[in-house]
């Protein structure tokens, strides 16, 4: 079969993207609508032929060519089918493949679902995002080829890293890269808008659904990725603020201050600089990404690839896209203060709060994590930055936003009086105060910071569902809008998250032991009895898979199996933990090395992780707020410029 | 006028990582604290002849290397012809230190490829390496005759580097001192 | 740490060369006096970095240094050394790189104070804008549109 044909598609959608970018750019100058009309046809088919692509990438796997490079470096005859299909994206190469072909979709996406925006500017969206796509097409088809030839073919493959062989390869990059790239459509948006001068609030109705999905997708991305980490890894730990992890982090953070500032350019008209700011900051950070987690530039056990001849050019990329975006606003954004004059105690504030505090928490992560690459250029040293240094700055700073967020919510617009406030408040603050107090007192060993953290838990949340509570009795009917709804659900998420980070972080009990066959270990009034190992089969791997009986008050609550692995082709050993999961713990355990010459004594980890699986159940429901709050009809509503069009428009004249 | 702002930043951003780009694959090469600071206390029995010991003290006087090799390292056989250059030269004493390896790997190694050393000590449990700080290997190190650690090559030694920083340095040495 | 173990372990190997053929007898857990100290143990392994592998500390990391570096925190602990003795113990040694809590110093006053810094900076322009946004209110007649009458 030939993959070339996967390689000639990608020129063709180059050669497709550079028209999309081209042609309906030059047509809102001029007035050709017939050039404004190439937009749509130009990004469905860039779309379909991105698609091909892919899908001749992944038949070379699925079909196991060994002849092509990529494929002879990530899979194996003996790899079972499924992982087939995810080692497409288990590479540099292949996962960019899947970066563009999922931008590829979102342009799609932008030209079937906004035929009602005004031609004009709709059309300079789609262009803007041609001229992306065109920068990541020449960087796969110069730099990052997947479809190279092995010559001659190998005859086996070097496999997939045991690592990926897993569910998590399976859903973590995709959606992900949902999110990750689906900001570039709320750059876009801000292009336009700045290219159009119209920097109304119209331009922001228009963007909102596209910018919630994309960060919930987000979302749900990074929650994946920490909770694949959490089981794959064996040690229980789920988050490592490692430089790839941040990466995709500060577009969360700079995503979660621009879904909120649109919230208030669209209602009040205010912030209208900040949301043109942070839209084109969002994507910026997921290009920013792109390029510190395959350029080399920093140390990271994540990192897809370490060559700085791609870092160049990523780099120069990035240089055009954020540069000249940022120049664009330096340049176009209004100088006038917009929309109304708003109350120091008013919904407003304590949304720009929010704005603040989110942005602060982004520039800290950046900041922690090119500070070691800043000392060492300016020759200070070498240094590291790791989790002490961001989980603590990361705590204070959440202190402001948890604070904020219950007052902000029953907040009115423009102007409201702290009293009322105070007033309404007064429940919530007083029953978040007994639960930390409670917990604090029931648990001791949590300590006074993850009370607290548990108290701003139960504060988001309660303060949250009481504001569901207090619209109830004011209508007295049992309607609540979608988007109040929305907003319920991913504060509510926020608050769960709060607690069983906070839960787990200083309740988590781990214990490294040696145990023999029939040796019994107790923990947090569990009794773990190892019941020695035996030999498993796999498909491509031999295990050493022990049993221990795991029983509490002598009742048993379950069987563990926890493997060690060995790989046949490339001869690692893995770790398989095995995990119990439950609402309010986990318990986690996995097999360190055999301690004697027939496997029945082995260095064990026992883990009890009380409330962990909170931190992934919070991020699901911010997830849903956010997919719920795009769904809201009213951006399906026909949509109304309030702005002259700028652009002349000829009739176009029958031909 | 302070739209620019984010422009200017975003400026420095790139200076930072263009900077970034150059020195990527020195990132991970770490500056030794040691350099001009005592060289580690270590008393440690002879390769071949474990009865003997040497000891940082009776190294006092002159200046040495200190060679930290093992028979399970790959660049410690591709800097080898430079130690042998070098030992041949008789420029400077050099202690081999044999670390985290068996002896008689040590030594086959050694009746291999031949023994530059003037001594061979053998760390066995790596402990001595940890006080110098070791992390990789091959790893060498220039003391001068008052036991002082004035240079430090990380990896494979070339004849580069000892023409440029060890020869000169021990010939002030003997020189100067 | 996703794609983790088996990276580290092959850029292991470029670094030290043949990780793997290193002559070590296998660690068996350590034994501990009592709970606090094993603890101290597992926070002061978590905030040492190992320094062959790829951004991993030494309590997770499978490499021969860390282990052997592992052992050597252990033995100080059993000894009675204090956490800042046993940070200082590998500063001495590998630089302040071995740490993941950078130490305040004249090199990192610009790290731990910036965020600072810029909320306390933020903070004061957002008073500012919202007081010039009061003063709006004041002096414009209520508009539900919210824009300037």
């Amino acid at each position: 079969m030939t993959v070339e044909l996967g390689q000639i598609s990608l020129l063709a959608a180059l050669l497709t993207a550079f028209v999309l970018g081209l042609l309906p750019m030059i047509g809102t100058y001029t007035g050709n609508r017939r050039f404004i009309a190439v937009s749509t046809s130009a990004s469905l088919l860039q779309c379909l032929l991105v698609i091909i692509s892919f899908g001749i990438l992944t038949a070379a796997f699925v079909f196991q060519d060994f002849s092509v490079e990529y494929v002879a470096r990530n899979s194996n005859s003996l790899l079972p089918m499924g992982y087939r299909y995810s080692a497409v994206w288990s590479a540099h190469e292949g996962s960019l493949l899947l970066w563009e072909l999922i931008l590829t979709i979102w342009i799609a996406a932008v030209a079937l679902f906004s035929k009602r925006l005004p031609e004009v500017f709709r059309a300079r969206v789609l262009a803007v995002l041609g001229w992306i796509s065109v920068g990541f097409l020449l960087f796969i088809l110069l730099t990052s080829n997947p479809f190279g030839r092995l010559i001659p073919s190998a005859a086996e493959g070097l496999d997939l890293n045991p690592l990926l062989q897993d569910f998590g390869l399976i859903v973590h990059p995709p959606l992900l890269y949902m999110g990750y790239v689906g900001f570039s459509v709320a750059f876009a948006f801000a292009v336009a808008a700045l290219l159009g001068g119209e920097v109304s609030r119209d331009w922001v109705r228009w963007s909102r659904p596209w910018t919630l999905v994309a960060w919930a997708f987000l979302t749900i991305g990074i929650a994946l990725g920490s909770w694949w980490a959490y089981y794959e890894l064996g040690w229980g730990g789920y988050w490592f603020w490692d430089p790839v992890e941040n990466a995709s982090f500060m577009p969360w953070l700079v995503g979660t201050a621009l879904i909120h500032s649109q919230a208030v350019t669209e209602k009040r008209g205010a912030f209208g600089n900040w949301t043109l700011l942070l839209a084109l900051s969002t994507f910026s950070l997921s290009l920013l990404g792109t390029f510190l987690v395959r350029s080399g530039v920093l140390t990271s056990v994540h990192a897809f690839a370490s060559d700085p001849t791609r870092g160049i050019f990523i780099l120069a990329y990035l240089g055009v896209v954020v540069g000249g975006s940022l120049t664009l606003y330096a340049a176009r954004a209004p100088k006038m203060i917009q929309g109304g004059g708003f109350a120091g105690v008013s919904r407003e504030t304590f949304l720009l709060v929010n704005n603040l505090v989110f942005a602060v928490l982004a520039a800290m992560v950046l900041t922690g994590t090119l500070y070691p690459l800043l000392i060492d250029a300016l020759g200070a040293g070498k240094i590291s930055v790791g989790p002490p240094y961001f989980g603590l700055l990361f705590t204070w700073l959440l202190i402001p936003i948890v604070l904020a967020l219950p007052i902000g919510i029953y907040s009115r617009w423009q102007q409201d009086s702290s009293g009322r406030l105070s007033g309404m408040l007064r429940w919530p603050f007083l029953i978040s105060l007994m639960v930390g107090t409670g917990v604090w007192i029931m648990q001791p060993a949590i300590g006074f910071v993850s009370a607290a953290g548990v108290t701003g838990g139960a504060w988001v949340i309660v303060g949250s569902l009481f504001y569901v509570g207090h619209l109830l009795k004011k209508k007295s009917s049992l309607r609540i809008p979608a988007s109040v709804l929305a907003m319920t659900l991913a504060h509510v998420g926020m608050g769960v998250f709060l607690i069983g980070l906070s839960m787990t972080s200083t309740l988590s009990t781990e214990k490294h032991l040696r145990m023999d066959a029939g040796d019994k270990y107790e923990m947090a009034g569990y009794t773990f009895e190892f019941l020695g190992t035996s030999i498993v089969r796999g498909p491509n791997y031999t295990a050493d898979q022990g049993e221990f009986v795991v029983t509490r008050n002598d009742r048993e609550v379950t069987r563990l199996y926890p493997q060690k692995r060995e790989y046949a082709q490339r001869g690692n050993t893995m770790t398989e933990a095995a995990i119990d999961p439950g609402f309010t713990r986990d318990l986690y355990v996995s097999l360190g090395e055999p301690l004697d010459q027939n496997g029945q004594a082995w260095a064990v980890r026992i883990y009890h992780k009380p409330f962990i699986r909170w931190i992934w159940l919070g991020a699901i429901f911010i997830m849903s707020g956010g997919f719920l709050a795009a769904a809201n009809k009213r951006y399906r509503r026909k949509m109304t410029v309030k702005q002259p069009a700028t652009a002349k428009t000829r009739e176009v004249t029958a031909s | 006028m302070s739209r620019i702002f984010p422009l200017l930043g975003f400026a420095l951003l790139v200076v930072l990582l263009v900077v970034g780009l150059k020195i990527a694959d020195r990132k991970t090469n770490l500056p030794s604290p040691l350099i001009d600071k005592p060289v580690p206390a270590f008393d440690l029995p002879v390769l071949a002849s474990p009865e003997q010991r040497v000891s940082k003290e009776s190294l006092l006087g002159k200046p040495y290397l200190v060679n930290f090799w093992g028979s399970w390292c790959v660049t410690c056989r591709a800097e080898h012809p430079v130690v042998t250059e070098l030992a041949k030269r008789n420029a400077v004493y050099i202690v081999g230190m044999n670390f985290r390896d068996e002896t008689e790997d040590a030594m086959a190694w050694l009746k291999r490829w031949g023994n530059p050393y003037d001594v061979s000590l053998s760390d066995f449990d790596g402990r001595v390496s940890i006080d110098f700080g070791v992390y990789a290997a091959p790893e060498t190190f220039l003391v001068d005759p008052s036991g002082t650690i004035v240079f430090k090559q990380l990896g494979q030694l070339t004849w580069e580097v000892v023409e440029n920083e060890i020869l000169p340095r021990v010939a002030s040495m003997e020189s100067g001192n | 740490m996703k794609l983790g173990k088996i990276f580290i372990l092959m850029l292991t190997i470029t670094l030290s060369a043949s990780a793997l053929a290193q002559r070590s007898p296998v660690q068996a857990p350590m034994v501990f006096e009592n709970q606090q100290q094993e603890d101290r143990f597992i926070r002061l392994t978590q905030e040492l970095r190992c320094l062959v592998c790829q951004n991993q500390n030494l309590a997770d990391s499978d490499a021969q240094l860390a282990h052997d570096l592992r052992a050597e925190v252990h033995e100080m602990l059993m000894a009675g050394k204090s956490d800042d003795e046993i940070k200082q113990f590998m500063v001495e040694r590998y630089g302040d790189f071995v740490l993941y809590r950078p130490p305040v110093q004249e090199n990192t006053y610009l790290l731990w104070l910036a965020p600072l810094v810029l909320l306390l900076g933020g903070a004061i322009i957002l008073r500012a804008n919202v007081k010039k946004r009061s003063t709006l209110l004041e002096t414009s007649p209520k508009d539900e549109s919210g824009n300037q009458a």
